[in-house]
């Protein structure tokens, strides 16, 4: 772990450039001519003032000081970290997609129009869905977009009082948020002893002024929600639309699809479930498909194939508008194609197959070590509720304690049905070795915290920083470098 | 620790009557499950707000959870306090109060809790 620690404008000079124009034969023009003097900044821009090496250097070293899942085994509940392949890299580097600009005459992109339209299609064929719309930038995006297709269509067919989605409690903490953003009111429902969503909460809470209802399945205790045909007859027996949320895709893929379990709009993530680089290494994308009768209501244009080559589709009729300007995060599609012609549709099965068996194996052998709240079989994630004999130690120290043991934590806190929530998705990329260096850890520190409670409380000691002080960080932050 | 003499909704909310007013916060224990509070969203001054509804969010690091009406009311007080200091509803639950209402529908103190039903009720979800 090296000790570097500063902030790029701590390497600032006055004057110091990484490069320079020289010998311009451009005259230089006086920018207030051109805008106007009341559009020009006052005072200059604090921006560092550095060389190339430094900067090179500066965020080299901080590279170094992350944990990637290129480094080890990132077992982050919810959040599919699988390995992203290599391939996918190359194949968006490639200079015919890299170079190409989204306003270049149709004609000349129909490469990258074949790209997007085969994506298009193998999201449709996955999901079971009658159209995609690659548009969205990043899974919540989608979700916003696909419950305002709902809005758009109840409108539409004059049924504004249908203004309540209901979510189960397991669900995740963005269906709320989505539906509130698109001006529905949330109904929680809550869970059953098993883990899944209890029909009977379900049947109370729906009516005339059901709009839909948002499923994630598996459901964020990793269960397959068994009872998904029946939970699709009961609210579309109320006239209400079912919304998929398809972040736990990973379990799924070419075993069971939405469109069959009656769902009719549903997003990807697809740096979760197509191996495309998560968070600060995205951009993100998040599509959505929707049945037939949604189709007018999608966000913009999809490709479509014609005897004259690839084009763009039409704008739908009723659609809720453009979430995204040109087409979409193309970049992403290229590495998540990649990835689905790659493995191709067999190795997308395996691919699930070893995800829920890798994420069993490790539940069924950190059992006797720690709480196991729902005891069935999981799909690709489970949950666990702390340690059998915690001595003090919670669910925060065993998390903090992994870092030494040279894993990335998984999920804690979540969801919050689960006391002391630990939330654990191996993926499907790691193997059987790694799964039991992973087991072994955690079984030592359920050791440490009965013979050693200190080294639980005090970890991580092997990081560059500490323990830091969330509650003092959230109560009283500090969000300027000055 | 549940406080005497105060009425509690099943979402963990209490209520302190006084003639046609109520003080309202969260209980002792409420806290102690959300652990180290970090942000409490107050409400706006004379909003009415039903039973049952949200009137507000309270923070901690491990979660955000909405909070209660016990009873139909309006908002006639906030405490201001706890906008800068959150953490007052971790060092006494019952002492800092988040608002004050009119209660605009007595007979629904009614269904809320006394102390000993509290406990009890406490007691089974404790042992689920």
């Amino acid at each position: 772990m090296n000790n570097y620690n500063a902030l790029i404008i701590d390497h600032s000079r006055p004057g110091r450039r990484g490069y320079t124009l020289r010998n311009t034969e451009v005259d230089q023009i006086d920018l207030s001519e051109v805008f106007g003097s009341d559009l020009l900044r006052k005072e200059s821009a604090e921006l560092p003032e550095v060389s190339e090496p430094e900067v090179v250097r500066h965020f080299t070293n901080l590279s170094k000081k992350n944990f990637a899942v290129d480094e080890g085994m990132y077992p982050l509940g919810s959040c599919t970290m699988k390995y992203n392949p290599k391939i996918n890299e190359e194949v968006a580097a490639l200079a015919g997609f890299n170079n190409v600009h989204p306003l270049q005459p149709m004609s000349t992109v129909q490469g990258s129009l074949e790209v997007m339209y085969g994506l298009q299609n193998a999201l449709k064929s996955i999901s079971g869905m009658d159209q995609v719309s690659l548009l969205p930038s990043a899974g919540s995006q989608g979700e916003l977009a696909g419950l305002m297709i709902i809005k758009a269509y109840l409108r539409e067919n004059n049924q504004q009082y249908r203004n309540k989605i209901i979510i189960p409690d397991s669900s995740h903490g963005t269906n709320p948020a989505s539906a509130t953003m698109a001006g529905f009111e949330t109904i929680t429902i809550p869970s059953n002893e098993n883990g899944t969503v209890d029909l009977q909460a379900l049947k109370d809470a729906v009516g005339e002024d059901t709009a839909g209802f948002m499923l994630t399945n598996p459901n964020t205790l990793g269960l397959f929600e068994t009872d998904i045909l029946e939970i699709a007859e009961i609210v579309h027996g109320v006239g209400g639309l079912l919304y998929y949320d398809g972040a736990n895709m990973n379990a799924n893929l070419g075993i069971t699809r939405p469109g069959d379990m009656g769902f009719d709009v549903l997003h990807y993530n697809l740096h979760k479930t197509f191996a495309t680089p998560h968070g600060g290494g995205g951009p993100g994308s998040g599509p959505i498909g929707v049945k037939e009768k949604l189709v007018d209501f999608l966000p913009g244009h999809y490709i479509e194939k014609t005897d004259d080559g690839y084009t763009f589709s039409d704008n739908p009729k009723h659609t809720i508008g453009k979430v995204r300007s040109f087409h979409g995060n193309f970049g992403v599609m290229l590495k998540a194609y990649s990835y689905i012609l790659s493995m191709g549709s067999d190795g997308l099965v395996s691919a699930s197959q070893l995800a829920v068996l890798n994420a069993n194996y490790l539940k069924e052998s950190l059992k006797e070590d720690y709480v196991l709240p729902i005891k069935s079989v999981c799909k690709h994630e489970f949950v666990l509720s702390g340690l059998i004999e915690a001595n003090g130690a919670s669910t925060l120290d065993i998390a903090k304690r992994m870092m030494d043991y040279g894993y990335h934590p998984m999920t804690i806190y979540f969801p919050l049905i689960v006391e002391e929530a630990m939330m654990i998705e191996p993926t499907e990329t790691e193997t059987k070795e790694t799964l039991d260096g992973f087991i072994i850890a955690l079984k030592e520190i359920a050791e440490e915290a009965k013979t050693s409670p200190e080294k639980l409380k005090e970890a991580p000691i092997s990081t560059l920083v500490r323990r830091l002080d969330e509650v003092t960080a959230a109560r009283k932050p500090i969000l300027t470098w000055k | 620790m549940v406080k005497e003499g105060l009425l509690y909704a099943k979402s963990h909310e209490w209520i302190e009557v006084d003639g046609k007013e109520g003080k309202v916060g969260i209980s002792d224990y409420a806290q102690h499950l959300l652990g180290d509070i970090v942000f409490v969203e107050l409400p706006e001054e004379d909003a009415e707000i039903d039973k049952e509804d949200s009137f507000g969010v309270v923070e901690s690091v491990k979660a955000a959870s909405d909070v209660y009406m016990p009873v139909t009311g309006k908002i006639i007080e906030i405490n201001e306090e706890l906008e800068d200091e959150p953490e007052l509803l971790n060092k006494d639950a019952y002492k800092n109060f988040i608002m004050k209402i009119e209660i605009l529908d007595e007979s629904q103190l009614d269904d809320l809790l006394t102390k000993e039903q509290y406990e009890a009720y406490i007691e089974t979800i404790e042992h689920e």
